[in-house]
């Protein structure tokens, strides 16, 4: 990134590279000095942390039980709202049901973060995987993947689940944890060829190049090539390309779950929160703008952590 | 193409059957007689094999007749057809308002690079493509339907003439909404293409040479950045027909969008398939369309053979 340098800034910054200059550092160390200096992807950083430690503990943090119902107390407002209806004891009001919308939100980071990370990490096996092993050995896996990714190019991902979702979910495995297992299996089918073909990629400029063919000469067995030369040198990007699948994943399951085909109520999740809130929205919002302004916090920061990472990553590669 | 349609066909259609629940068991307290069950498994074809009954909604699907809908007792095609012309209207709006928007914007932050404009319209951008139309929608008719009262917030108002509605003030947030998302990606990718064109020999040929400014930028610069932002129209239209279900369902606009979040609702599956099928059709008629534009925007490449 090019910004406007002060003299005195310019200074500092050479003096700053020269002390650097004398240490070797590793690719790693390298990006994660960039992401350091990188003060977007630090706050996203924060707020992925914050979430991810509200989903760790959502039981210590929230005060209820996200599931209580409680009809006597229900649309108990916020603090900014009408001081009449409100109750101390729910920080951010209740919703229709009189459930603490607090506990709620809490309880629904940890859905989110789970949805996010988990089919990231299927995906990222399964796609390395197959992509490495296209690349490679290419022949028939080569050209099934190949096959395959042409066939669903550009059909929109959420439309399929949509379809996995509507005619899976009542099924016995459909309804296992609110449909949570049901998501991910959905979410890796869908996803997998994206991640599997941008490693075929990598893989296939890098095979032909000199390390490859050193491995190979002293008589390197193709696993090892794989694991141990290919594999390290195409994860740039790949690393890139799973940060921003993340909150692609959580989208996906606020999505489903706002049309009502994704994780069953009454577990609580950012999207179901919205789902549920919107038939009383115009009397009154909180209980939709509350779940939405999390979902809005929570892409930002991980679109701004995944940015960071592109920039830190790969210099050459600027959108 | 065809291999991507038959695809999606085999997909739906292979959902439908492993999808629990019959479609006449619709109150468990009054179970159908067997023999009218049996009758309604005859009508709807229910009682041959399953590669038959493939073979025989392909052949249907060919000619547009996606069977009847369960729920509501009526042909597929004519829901799919009532509601297709609002969301075209609302489409094309927002294509026009995405390209419109978007395209000037991408190129002014990409000559004006690192000054307030360029920074405004890479937030813009980062907070479009980042965030969900529903999440936006949610928060703008909040905003401007019921704290400030400006616009009404649902529905779609009446036709006029050719076109399904002209009620602009209703039309005003669907339509913006449904553009931001690719109006943010557009603009992105409009100011990395003008700026990678800039930094080109050419430009610094036509530069030298003493060409206008203007010559400069819109002859030779942006002919060339055009083409990375044609290949993501395929894309893009994708992205609205998506978008289109979450705004038309927001507003409650009635379009086949709207109808389609209905139908996996109450799991109809014929409006589901055909709606499904439809789109695919669309999405790859669309892509076909921007690989025969390559060529004429970029002559470097030739389609075909």
């Amino acid at each position: 990134m090019a910004t406007a340098t002060r003299p005195v800034d310019a200074q500092t910054r050479s003096i700053e590279l020269n002390a650097l200059a004398r240490r070797q550092r590793s690719l790693w160390q390298d990006a994660w000095l960039r992401l350091r200096r990188n003060r977007a992807a630090m706050v996203g950083l924060v707020v992925v942390v914050v979430a991810c430690l509200l989903a760790l503990f959502a039981d210590v943090i929230a005060p209820h039980d996200p599931l209580d119902v409680n009809a006597a107390k229900s649309m108990r407002e916020p603090p900014w709202g009408d001081p009449k209806y409100m109750d101390p004891s729910h920080p951010l009001g209740t919703d229709w049901l009189g459930r603490d919308i607090l506990s709620r939100l809490v309880h629904s980071a940890r859905i989110s973060i789970v949805i996010g990370f988990v089919p990231a990490a299927i995906v990222f096996s399964i796609g390395v995987t197959v992509g490495l092993l296209a690349g490679f050995k290419g022949g028939k896996t080569d050209n099934l993947l190949m096959r395959f990714t042409d066939v669903i190019y550009a059909f929109p991902d959420l439309i399929f689940l949509i379809v996995v979702m509507t005619s899976l979910r009542e099924t016995e495995f459909g309804k296992v944890l609110g449909g949570l297992p049901l998501m991910f299996v959905a979410i890796a089918v869908v996803s997998w060829s994206g991640i599997a073909r941008l490693t075929r990629g990598q893989v296939l400029s890098l095979k032909e190049r000199e390390f490859v063919e050193a491995a190979r000469a002293i008589g390197a067995s193709p696993t090892r090539i794989m694991a141990r030369h290919l594999f390290p040198n195409a994860l740039p990007p790949l690393i890139v390309a799973t940060a921003f699948s993340v909150p692609t994943y959580i989208l996906y399951e606020a999505g489903l779950s706002f049309f009502g085909v994704g994780i069953r109520p009454p577990t609580p999740t950012w999207g179901v929160m919205i789902f549920e809130g919107f038939s009383v929205f115009s009397t009154s919002a909180w209980p939709t703008l509350l779940p939405a302004l999390c979902i809005s916090v929570v892409m930002l920061a991980f679109t701004f952590v995944g940015d960071g990472l592109r920039d830190a990553l790969d210099p050459r590669m600027k959108l | 193409m065809f291999p991507t349609l038959i695809f999606v066909a085999l997909v739906t259609f292979a959902l439908a059957q492993v999808a629990p629940g019959s479609p006449f068991e619709r109150n468990p307290d009054k179970p159908l007689p067997p023999s009218v069950v049996e009758n309604l498994t005859r009508k709807y074809g229910l009682d041959r094999p399953i590669h038959e009954q493939f073979g025989i909604y392909l052949a249907n699907a060919v000619r547009l007749d996606f069977g009847e809908s369960i729920v509501r007792r009526r042909p597929v095609a004519e829901i799919i057809g009532q509601g297709l012309p609002v969301t075209a209207q609302l489409g094309l709006q927002a294509m026009v308002v995405a390209l419109v928007v978007a395209i000037p914007l991408g190129i002014v932050s990409a000559l004006r690079q690192n000054t307030i404009v360029d920074y405004g319209s890479v937030f813009f951008a980062t907070v479009g493509t980042t965030i969900p139309s529903f999440v936006l929608g949610i928060f703008s008719i909040y905003i401007f339907g019921v704290a400030l009262g400006w616009v009404p917030f649902v529905g779609w108002g009446s036709s006029c003439g050719v076109l399904p509605s002209c009620d602009v003030k209703r039309m005003v947030l669907p339509t913006v909404l449904l553009a931001a998302g690719p109006a943010a990606f557009l603009t992105r990718l409009t100011r990395a293409a003008v700026l990678e064109a800039v930094r080109q020999d050419f430009i610094r040929t036509a530069r030298s040479k003493g060409l206008r400014e203007r010559a400069v930028i819109f002859v030779h610069a942006l002919r060339n950045a055009l083409i990375p932002i044609v290949t993501i129209i395929g894309p893009v239209t994708a992205g609205l027909l998506v978008g289109s279900f979450f705004i038309e369902y927001i507003f409650n606009i009635p379009g086949s969008g709207r109808e389609y979040i209905r139908a996996i609702n109450s799991r109809d599956y014929p409006v589901i398939m055909g709606t499904t099928m439809l789109y695919a059709l669309f999405i790859v008629v669309a892509n076909l369309v921007v690989d025969l534009t390559y060529g004429v925007v970029d002559p470097r490449i030739k389609v075909g053979r």
